[in-house]
């Protein structure tokens, strides 16, 4: 889930007329001084950083004076938080504080319907306190047609105990912060604490939301640059590999980088799954030899060949890996040899050296291993195939092996890809395919067009063209199945490429090996 | 019997002429799934695979006849449309396969559904697939390695892992044991019919004899699944399998959740209560097998 920060879950809130503490953003100490002077008297600076508890990690502080602010300021900005390094912070007026109150809503599973939740006592502890004390906390589900009336807000706040003219203002508060869930789409949204000061002023002091990640894009509004709950800020590398997710709606890629700083023979291992369950259990086999995860990759949904090569590609940018493990639930719907091609183009190109087993069970899953064993001959390090009948501890257990064998055979190095002669080429919905009709003038078996699964090539002159337009073939009739390459690297003359780029990996990974 | 699908059922595909569409609509007839008609807006007038395409819902339903299920191959923003299309026309039973359907438009199809009468399998779920009879979305991938894979048997299989859903049924059906259906409930937090709703459905279906479900740790599903075991509104042998026993629980971000949830959602929770209400929970994926043999043989099967 998509976090905000405080100060931009605060704007929403203002946003629907939610009285916020006055104050502003710093990223600098200086700024922080400054914004201190404009507010005026005592001030709180408070860390941006997406975690819990930052006051007693020092993230939340007064300052008495502007000068004071600054000193804090500079203490906090860079400080790290739970792996956040703290960007910016939040410079505020300080509430003299009477009395805290929790409001929140939540998409509840079991409702399956928004639940809010107030607590008549809230600030720090207000976990323990639902727990300890019912009577002090409501809970109300919401028609999502409906939506939150306001009299039904007021009720909610009433049930704890609370009435008068601060039973009222906080069911309106209440109703302001529904509104903000519902329109910015958020699994959660919380007012922790709203505060009544001692001149009986209704703020909320502390706000946090996370939006539906699936609902981001219907929000660019909120800048969010990844759509996924990371408790540190992603990677470079996740960088890239959510602009591949977003840019290519086929199929799921998912992308977590588990380690950073690790080198060859510490154990970490680039793992690569597909769907959850059958990649938890995978996981659970590498852990339990012993071994440490580099990525949690996940290409599933009968992604293309392309997005497997591409995730392959960047799994291989972490220089300390160990091994490479791919497996899934071992039994896949998707037809395997898809993502078997992905490996094969992402393993040669970049001759891998580090051992693989990839279990890639399921439909076709024999064509798939063909495809893989096919090419492991060509490739430096040892890759071992497997289907549905071996299990993913059997297959933990053989990369184990091969790990510790280190068997890794000294290949010429490849020559690099010849400029085509005579190019023919189109693009593909993410890339170029190019075929050297120089090089296919000499080819028999002309397998690119036997293989093409979409059949969308056809020979003139013995050489393979589109029997489609240029612009079907770039809109997605060509899937980018890769078998015009590998097919033809294996079967035919090697006339076939297809050029898929990955916008940033190359700067990337010189980054990386510089390390 | 069977839960869900059958080959009598007359389905509908929404996206038909899209490239999931197509493809799934090719192993759905191929295994004896009854497709009568395919919808896409703007599309009307041809077919798919020999089915006819209509522009509207209810064109496909004045034209083809009467509509039991709807499978949606949709992109995922459209998603909430075209099932309140299918709701309205009168379709009862929605396969919802596409994944990251945005959770609000999750609600409002549940909402509408509820209103109606109608259910929902998804979003983001595999299908449906009764051995032999039919299949609703993509198990199996194509009918040749369905066929191969499943057969009929004594067993519901109810998983919220879309790959673990075929593994399970495979690896049962070497050991000799088919299934009444095989159902996937949609990977997200919240999907119209939870394993709670699924084994209220196996409960009914005379010719299930036992349940076998993959849980997984987050939401109140395998909790339920127990408070029905509890309440004797479940009655069957269950055997489960809970996933995610090595994840480390992520950073909490909200209070809300730990206050909503009050301790459930955990692996050891989710165990626990269902070892405490009878249920047969295998620590070990590949010991499921095993265990539903010997659940069965005490039956008598
Ligand atoms: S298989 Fe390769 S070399 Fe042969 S015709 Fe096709 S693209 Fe050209
Ligand atoms: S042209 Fe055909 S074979 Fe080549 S990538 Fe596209 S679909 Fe595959």
């Amino acid at each position: 889930m998509a976090r905000l920060h405080e100060y931009q879950g605060k704007e929403l809130l203002k946003s629907q007329k939610v009285p916020v503490p006055r104050g502003g953003m710093a990223s600098t100490p200086e700024e922080a001084r400054r914004l201190a002077e404009e507010l005026g008297g005592e001030v709180m600076v408070k860390a941006q950083a997406w975690v819990t508890g930052r006051a007693s990690m020092g993230g939340i502080r007064r300052a008495a004076t502007p000068h004071e602010a600054e000193s804090v300021a500079r203490e906090m900005l860079g400080m790290t938080v739970k792996g956040f390094t703290v960007e910016q912070v939040l410079v505020e007026e300080r509430l003299d504080i009477e009395r805290e109150f929790y409001a929140g809503v939540i998409i509840d599973d079991r409702a399956r319907a928004p639940v809010v939740i107030f607590s008549s006592a809230g600030g720090t502890g207000i976990e323990e306190i639902a727990l300890e004390h019912l009577d002090k906390v409501a809970r109300l589900e919401v028609d999502i047609e409906k939506g939150l009336r306001d009299y039904q807000a007021r009720d909610l706040v009433r049930r704890t105990g609370v009435h008068g003219k601060l039973l009222r203002d906080l069911g309106g508060m209440v109703t302001s912060l529904y509104q903000v869930a519902r329109r910015y789409e958020a699994r959660t949204a919380e007012i922790n604490p709203i505060v009544v000061t001692t001149d009986e002023k209704l703020y909320a002091a502390d706000c946090r939301i996370t939006v539906d990640d699936y609902a981001v894009f219907r929000h660019p509004e909120l800048g969010i640059e990844i759509a996924r709950e990371f408790d540190r800020p992603p990677t470079e590398l996740e960088r890239i590999a959510y602009q591949v997710e977003a840019t290519d709606y086929r199929g799921t890629f998912y992308f977590i980088q588990m380690a950073d700083d690790f080198s060859r023979g510490e154990g970490y291992i680039g793992f690569h799954g597909a769907g959850g369950g059958g990649s938890m259990m995978s996981m659970d086999a590498l852990l339990s030899r012993n071994y440490k995860l580099a990525t949690y990759v996940d290409t599933s949904g009968n992604p293309p060949a392309s997005k497997v090569y591409r995730a392959a590609r960047i799994v291989m940018s972490l220089p300390g890996i160990d091994g490479y493990f791919a497996s899934g639930s071992g039994v896949a719907s998707q037809e395997q040899f898809h993502s078997a091609r992905g490996f094969v183009k992402a393993f040669m190109e970049d001759r891998l050296s580090v051992p693989a087993v990839i279990r890639l069970g399921g439909n076709m899953e024999e064509k798939a291993i063909e495809i893989l064993k096919r090419a492991a001959p060509e490739i430096p390090a040892p890759l071992e195939a497997y289907g549905k009948d071996d299990t993913a501890d059997f297959c933990a257990e053989r990369l184990d092996a091969l790990i510790k064998a280190g068997d890794i055979k000294e290949l010429p190095a490849p020559s690099p890809r010849p400029e085509p002669k005579e190019p023919y080429t189109f693009e593909s919905p993410t890339g170029t395919v190019i075929y050297d009709h120089a090089v296919c003038d000499t080819c028999e078996s002309k397998v690119c067009v036997k293989t093409c699964v979409r059949q969308i090539l056809q020979l003139e002159d013995g050489r393979p063209v589109l029997n489609i337009s240029l612009e079907d073939a770039k809109r997605g009739r060509c899937i980018e199945c890769l078998a015009c390459e590998v097919e033809c690297h294996f079967e035919g003359a090697g006339g076939g490429f297809v050029d898929l780029p990955t916008p940033g990996l190359e700067e990337c990974r010189e980054g990386l090996l510089k390390q | 019997m069977s839960i869900l699908i059958d080959e009598t059922k007359r389905v509908l595909v929404q996206g038909i002429t899209g490239r999931e569409g197509m493809a799934r609509t090719r192993l759905m007839k191929e295994y004896g799934t009854n497709v009568v008609a395919g919808c896409t807006p703007g599309r009307g007038g041809g077919d798919v695979e020999g089915i006819p395409v209509y522009d509207t819902v209810l064109e496909a339903w004045e034209e083809a006849g009467p509509l039991d299920v709807s499978v949606l191959y949709i992109p995922a923003p459209l998603v909430k449309s075209a099932a309140l299309e299918a709701i309205d026309a009168g379709v009862k039973l929605l396969v919802i396969i596409p994944d990251r359907v945005p959770i609000y438009d999750v609600l409002v199809i549940i909402k509408a559904a509820k209103k109606a009468g109608a259910r929902f399998v998804g979003p983001n779920t595999l299908g449906v697939l009764s051995p032999d009879k039919g299949v609703l979305g993509m198990i199996g991938g194509r009918a040749a390695s369905a066929r191969s894979w499943f057969f009929p048997g004594p067993v519901g299989v109810t998983s919220r892992s879309g790959g673990i859903t075929s593994a399970m049924a495979y690896y049962l059906a070497q050991e000799g044991i088919g299934a009444t259906t095989l159902v996937h409930v949609g990977g997200d937090a919240v999907v119209g019919l939870p394993h709670p709703e699924v084994v209220k459905l196996f409960e009914a279906d005379p010719d299930t004899k036992a349940v076998v479900m993959f849980g997984e740790i987050g939401t109140s599903q395998e909790e339920q699944v127990a408070d029905l075991m509890q309440a004797g509104e479940f009655t069957k042998p269950l055997i489960a399998f809970i996933g995610g026993k090595a994840a480390k629980s992520g950073t909490r971000f909200s209070h809300a959740g730990a206050i909503i949830e009050g301790g459930r959602g955990t692996h050891e929770g989710k165990v626990e209560r269902l070892r405490e209400v009878g249920a047969v929970v295998v620590d070990s994926f590949g010991d499921i097998p095993k265990a539903t043999k010997e659940v069965l043989a005490k039956l008598g099967l």
